[in-house]
């Protein structure tokens, strides 16, 4: 793990960009043990209405989580609280941008404010994290 | 339409969850994060843990089961046709680490309408065996068309 660079009011987090695979939703399913099937089976997603089948907000706020701990040098103890609010549906096969900014430094509190989107569409806005530096 | 605010304050009955090395690494795998400490028991010791140490989000793994009882409550009434998950908040204390056991505990925090909306707020509290606390969430479920 190397060390954190000291961080400022305004300053972005390293961005981190992800395509999940077709089958990304079945595999984060079996890790985490949520299997609804809007994320795994097409002709569900389909018969409710949804285009396809869509990713898992909690693998997104997984990634955002990682963008954070990445940022603050990698110890996953840096990371002490994450609040997302999930607003578009992501989709797999489709690049998913993960950016921050840093919105307040307090000694070695630092709150980074976080998106993910896909293109246009953000899928987590106003997330809001908490790193311990 | 008055919405069903009964479960406000119920709890239900504890889950426990004992945390494994391969299921870390599993998690850890399917998020891309690279650091050997979710995944090697040596980098993991060399840099402060008791054990293979799970990343923060994995509190999901053991921490949903508990939640589950839950959302399907006849009292709390969420109709899961309609229902998205809307926000989520988690707080973390004490690493989880594998060998864990953790004892997971669920309570409804709200039930309120706002623009024709139904939310349900739930909170989940994760201690380990030694009685730390590991993770505290608050899940929020929306409901269209309450």
């Amino acid at each position: 793990m190397s060390a954190a660079a000291p961080f400022d009011e305004g300053d972005r987090i390293p961005e981190i960009r992800v395509t999940p695979d077709k089958y990304l939703p079945h595999r984060y399913a079996g890790a985490s043990g949520d299997f609804n099937p809007i994320h795994i089976d097409p002709e569900f997603a389909s018969a409710v209405g949804l285009p396809g089948t869509i990713l898992h907000g909690l693998y997104m706020m997984g990634l955002v989580a990682r963008a954070n701990t990445e940022a603050a040098g990698g110890d996953p103890r840096s990371l002490k609280r994450l609040s997302v609010q999930f607003r578009g549906m992501g989709a797999p096969e489709t690049e998913i941008v993960v950016t921050g900014t840093v919105k307040s430094v307090d000694g070695d509190r630092v709150v980074v404010d976080t998106v993910a989107a896909q293109g246009e569409n953000q899928t987590i806005r106003n997330a809001e994290a908490e790193l311990q530096t | 339409m008055a919405m069903k605010t009964d479960a406000i304050g119920k709890e239900w009955p504890a889950t426990t969850y004992e945390v494994g090395k391969e299921k870390i690494g599993e998690y850890a795998r399917v998020i891309g994060i690279e650091n050997p400490v979710h995944s090697d028991r040596a980098a993991a010791r060399e840099a402060g843990f008791r054990d293979v140490v799970a990343p923060p989000m994995f509190c999901v793994v053991y921490s949903a089961p508990a939640l589950g009882p839950a959302m399907f409550d006849d009292e709390v009434g969420m109709n899961f046709a309609a229902m998205v998950h809307g926000s989520q908040e988690f707080e973390w204390d004490e690493p989880a680490c594998s060998g864990d056991e953790i004892t997971t505990t669920a309570k409804c925090l709200e039930i309120f309408e706002k623009d024709g909306k139904g939310f349900y707020v739930f909170e989940t509290r994760s201690v380990n065996q030694n009685g730390d606390l590991v993770v505290t969430g608050t899940w929020t479920n929306i409901v269209r068309g309450v």
